[in-house]
């Protein structure tokens, strides 16, 4: 494969098979490695795709300054385009947020402001949003509501996943902005009839819901709950577990909540065969494990592992 | 056998601090109602007009009940359900 320039060759990844994980001959376990990207995230197909919209509505002029909260892949993807487009990048992220992010992140130029870990990412929201409207010259892309971050899933990674496997039956992926579910889910429910679309959403240790009451909750201005089928709560014990699986059974290094994606499409598998119905379950394997080093994620047992990654924002 | 309800931190003045407790009922909706009985006022702070408020999330054996049946999801013995504030994530 031979591209023009680095940006050039976001997407167009590999769809493997997990031939030890998949539960029998016909209900099979499909992995769409997103770590194969440029920066080595999914997030590199909605950041570029964020920022060629916005070029091209005439938001982003050469010299802009851009401004993000995100807790570090997005970050990260929006870094090294902004550098190679010529862009200054602010990212508003959670303190919780392993080492290695913010190392990355200042590694290709991003500036970052720390936000408060209690109240995770919601608080990363609310200081951007406060910092866009006290800096009106900066252009905030914000990956929770713009268009363009689940247009990019629609326009690449749903078509990817339908040609590689005609015979996809169930999509599952981790649930942050919300854009891979709403892309990916709207491209294959308007091609596979009966396609069934799974949220597996992390659920973190008490920190991280520190808010002051219910009604300061977020959702995402992106989410559509009418494109998913159901939506899974995964703890970070079954979301260790299963990462650490996906690496003894079938070699695949992943970050931490690829484990929860797995652990929801091994749960759909296991009730296909128990319903006795075929099933081609594709996952999205977010990021590669490297991130997470740091967080002791992959040493030790899984008790002390789940101990250290208590409060930290591992999706 | 009852059903455990796991207390989200900023809920637990309800529950006298408690993370988690026991409660009865042969739907959601019955759970929460027989919840109130014990911890008076954590129903208002979780339902707004025979709805689930927009920024709780109820999960039953961490399903969703939104995907489920709502407040009319069957519950039994021996399930769990989470109480959870609604979070950003990305």
């Amino acid at each position: 494969m031979r591209f023009d320039s680095l940006i050039e060759s976001v997407g167009r990844t590999p769809l493997v098979g997990l031939p030890r994980l998949s539960p029998a001959p016909d209900v099979r376990v499909w992995a769409k490695l997103e770590d194969r990207n440029p920066t080595g995230s999914i997030k590199d197909r909605p950041a570029l795709w964020m920022i060629e919209q916005a070029e091209k509505d005439g938001l982003l002029t050469p010299g802009c300054t851009i401004l993000e909260p995100t807790s570090g892949n997005t970050g990260i993807s929006l870094a090294m385009s902004a550098k190679l487009k010529g862009y200054r990048l602010i990212c508003v992220m959670p303190e919780n947020t392993s080492e290695e992010r913010r190392q990355l992140l200042r590694m290709w130029g991003a500036e970052i402001i720390s936000s408060p870990a209690a109240g995770g990412s919601n608080e990363a929201v609310r200081r951007a949003k406060e910092l866009a409207a006290a800096n009106p010259s900066w252009v905030m892309l914000y990956q929770y509501g713009n268009p363009a971050n689940w247009r990019s899933h629609y326009e690449t990674t749903g078509p990817e996943i339908l040609a590689d496997l005609p015979t996809v039956t169930h999509f599952v992926a981790g649930l942050g902005t919300t854009g891979t579910l709403m892309g990916v889910g709207r491209f294959l429910r308007e091609r596979v009839p009966d396609v069934k679309i799974v949220a597996a959403e992390p659920r973190y240790g008490e920190l991280v819901y520190g808010l002051r009451n219910v009604d300061e909750g977020f959702i995402p201005e992106l989410y559509d709950e009418s494109v998913l089928t159901t939506r899974y709560s995964v703890g970070s014990a079954d979301a260790l577990r299963r990462t650490r699986e996906l690496l003894a059974s079938e070699g695949i290094f992943a970050g931490v909540s690829t484990g929860a994606a797995l652990h929801a499409a091994l749960g759909v598998a296991a009730k296909a065969v128990k319903a006795g119905e075929r099933a081609d379950v594709v996952f999205v394997v977010a990021d590669g494990g490297w991130k997470y080093l740091s967080t002791g994620a992959y040493e030790g047992t899984l008790d002390e592992a789940e101990e250290r990654l208590e409060g930290q924002l591992w999706a | 056998m009852a059903i455990e309800v796991r207390i989200p931190t900023i809920l637990r003045n309800y529950t006298g601090g408690a993370k988690a407790v026991s409660a009865e009922g042969a739907t959601l909706d019955e759970l929460i109602s027989n919840l109130e009985s014990a911890h008076p006022g954590i129903k208002e702070r979780l339902v707004d007009q025979g709805n689930l408020r927009r920024f709780v999330n109820v999960y039953l054996n961490d399903e969703d009940v939104r995907f489920l049946g709502g407040l009319g999801t069957p519950v039994s013995d021996g399930d769990t359900v989470t109480v959870l504030p609604a979070v950003a994530g990305g």
